[in-house]
């Protein structure tokens, strides 16, 4: 097993006095799918907002515990956010591009993070473009609005603009809760071939995407992780009397 | 029984519909009336003055003899004190909105929100008043003139009255961002800054157009205020510390001198419909603005 991209130990989490997150000590591997599947409210959109820091931004949020991304305990006083958010990617579930050109959409990223020479940047547009197989689509018009685009092309966009920062972990927050049958299995289908580059940390309601993509599953229940293993035996034989019920239907 | 019932329900719903009805189309009419009237009472200033010389003439004495009507002072007039007021208020209104609506913590925000509404609130003639006994002389003190009743002087006052407008209708642009752009900013990395200037001021632009547009209409259509703190000469301003009179501030003060029907009068009528134009460009582009913020 090669070091993990994500670690926590004794993680918890207060929205002021709810408690939203219990001891939670997991290890998500690198390059691999990690599916955070519960009912609502079970903590697990909160948990993956843990790993970017995207939590700070609620008011009343305070955290006891540690967590690891690369080694690196990502609450440490001296930590760097913005280098943080630029190395753990986010897509969310409703597709949110900025209100500006395809091509500002994923130069975004690469200006306020000053890293690239303009002259790369045309580079870095066609080829993550590309990895999110919109560049065929979008070459011609790189310069229309990315809210004209359709909501699954909205998404790739999304998770283009990620990409072109060169992060290592792509956190999904129910990616494809607003797309179609069609499009959610094509973006199913890109995350698998995202996954031979980075680490994936995808929240679902769907058991059956859970299934259908991820290498590992761990199953949140009212803030506590219950259970956590490989896909496939998580689902064909899980350990806990509740993650059994959850599977199969009889509650959540 | 029943059909009686459903009859008496068809006959007040047609009423109320075309109650509202009514009441929509008689603001429009009342617009309509306004207008034919101007027209009426100003156009016939054209049969002796032609429009050219009305609009680019140097010089304007109604009541010498013979009376010259030329309006270009009184543009001039009200294009210094409109782009002064502009200048000043734009920046700071934009400002105080992305302050308000980004930055401030809630409380101060309230306060914020209802000192921006109060001063909206102030007469105009309150503002003028206080423009023409503290800034006046202020002004004439700094520049070392012989009046502080000056465009500048205007400009300032003015700007006043803009504020408000900018503030809340740019605030109320920006706070109608969606949630998601600056989260999606900030999860990239993006300071708040970056988030509010790059993606939440961009997003917001079409509603902040319309909040300067919007400014500026009240700017050009005020009266009182800069009546009283422009010193009102009829001249061709060369600087923005010389007194100058702009387009409302003449009908306001002449309109009681003319007589009914005579060519004063109709100058004035004239002018008037030269002011409705220009705020109709300019309330017409900040809806287009508003239209576009809302899709």
């Amino acid at each position: 097993m090669s070091k993990p991209a994500i670690e926590t130990r004794y993680l918890n989490l207060f929205y002021d006095t709810f408690h939203a997150l219990e001891d939670i000590s997991i290890s998500i591997e690198e390059r691999k799918i990690t599916a955070l599947i519960g009912p609502s409210g079970c903590g697990k959109s909160t948990l993956v907002r843990v790993f970017n820091r995207m939590n700070d931004l609620i008011e009343g949020v305070h955290i006891t515990g540690q967590v690891l991304v690369e080694g690196e305990d990502i609450y440490a006083p001296n930590i760097d956010l913005i280098e943080l958010r630029r190395k753990v990617g986010m897509v969310f579930q409703r597709p949110n591009p900025f209100p500006l050109s395809i091509r500002k959409n994923i130069t975004f990223g690469l200006e306020i993070h000053n890293t690239t020479r303009k002259t790369d940047y045309s580079g870095i547009i066609e080829e993550s473009l590309r990895s999110v197989l919109l560049w065929d689509d979008l070459k011609d018009k790189l310069d229309r609005s990315a809210l004209e685009l359709s909501l699954e092309q909205q998404q790739r966009l999304c998770i283009a603009r990620v990409i072109a920062m060169k992060p290592k972990i792509i956190l999904m927050d129910e990616p494809c809760s607003a797309l179609d049958p069609i499009a959610t299995s094509r973006i199913e289908e890109l995350m698998q071939e995202l996954q031979k580059e980075y680490t994936i940390v995808i929240v679902t309601h769907n058991m059956q995407q859970a299934a259908r993509v991820s290498d590992y599953t761990a199953f949140l229940y009212l803030g506590k992780l219950i259970e956590y293993g490989e896909t496939k035996r998580l689902f064909s034989a899980p350990r806990e009397k509740q993650t059994e019920d959850y599977i199969t239907g009889r509650f959540g | 029984m029943n059909t009686a019932w459903n009859i008496v329900r068809k006959i007040k719903e047609h009423v109320i519909e075309k109650v509202i009805l009514f009441s929509g189309t008689t603001s429009i009419l009342f617009v309509l009336l306004i207008f034919v009237f101007l027209l009426k009472e100003g156009l016939s200033i054209f049969w002796m003055v032609p429009l050219s010389d009305f609009l680019f003439a140097k010089n304007w004495y109604p009541i010498s003899d013979p009376p010259q009507f030329g309006i270009l002072p009184l543009i001039l007039g009200s294009l210094f004190v409109t782009f002064g007021a502009a200048v000043l208020s734009v920046p700071i209104g934009i400002a105080s909105a992305l302050f308000i609506a980004e930055i401030a913590p809630p409380k101060l925000k309230e306060v914020m929100k209802a000192g921006i509404e109060l001063l909206a609130a102030i007469p105009s003639v309150v503002i003028g008043f206080i423009g023409m006994m503290t800034l006046g002389p202020l002004i004439k003190d700094l520049f070392n003139l012989t009046t502080g009743l000056t465009a500048l002087t205007g400009s300032i006052t003015l700007a006043f009255m803009a504020m408000p407008t900018i503030v809340s209708i740019a605030e109320d642009a920006i706070t109608a961002v969606p949630r998601s752009y600056r989260e999606a900013a900030i999860a990239m990395g993006a300071t708040k800054w970056q988030t509010t200037w790059r993606i939440v001021a961009y997003a917001a632009r079409p509603g902040m157009i319309a909040a300067v547009m919007l400014g500026i209409g009240r700017v050009i259509g005020e009266t009182m205020a800069v009546m009283m703190v422009t010193g009102n000469a009829a001249l061709i301003p060369r600087s923005f510390l010389q007194p100058v009179r702009t387009l409302t501030a003449t009908i306001a003060a002449e309109m009681g001198e003319t007589v009914q029907g005579g060519e004063h009068y109709s100058a004035l009528f004239a002018i008037g419909i030269i002011l409705f134009i220009i705020t109709f460009i300019i309330n017409g582009i900040a809806d287009l603005y508003l239209h576009r913020t809302r899709k």
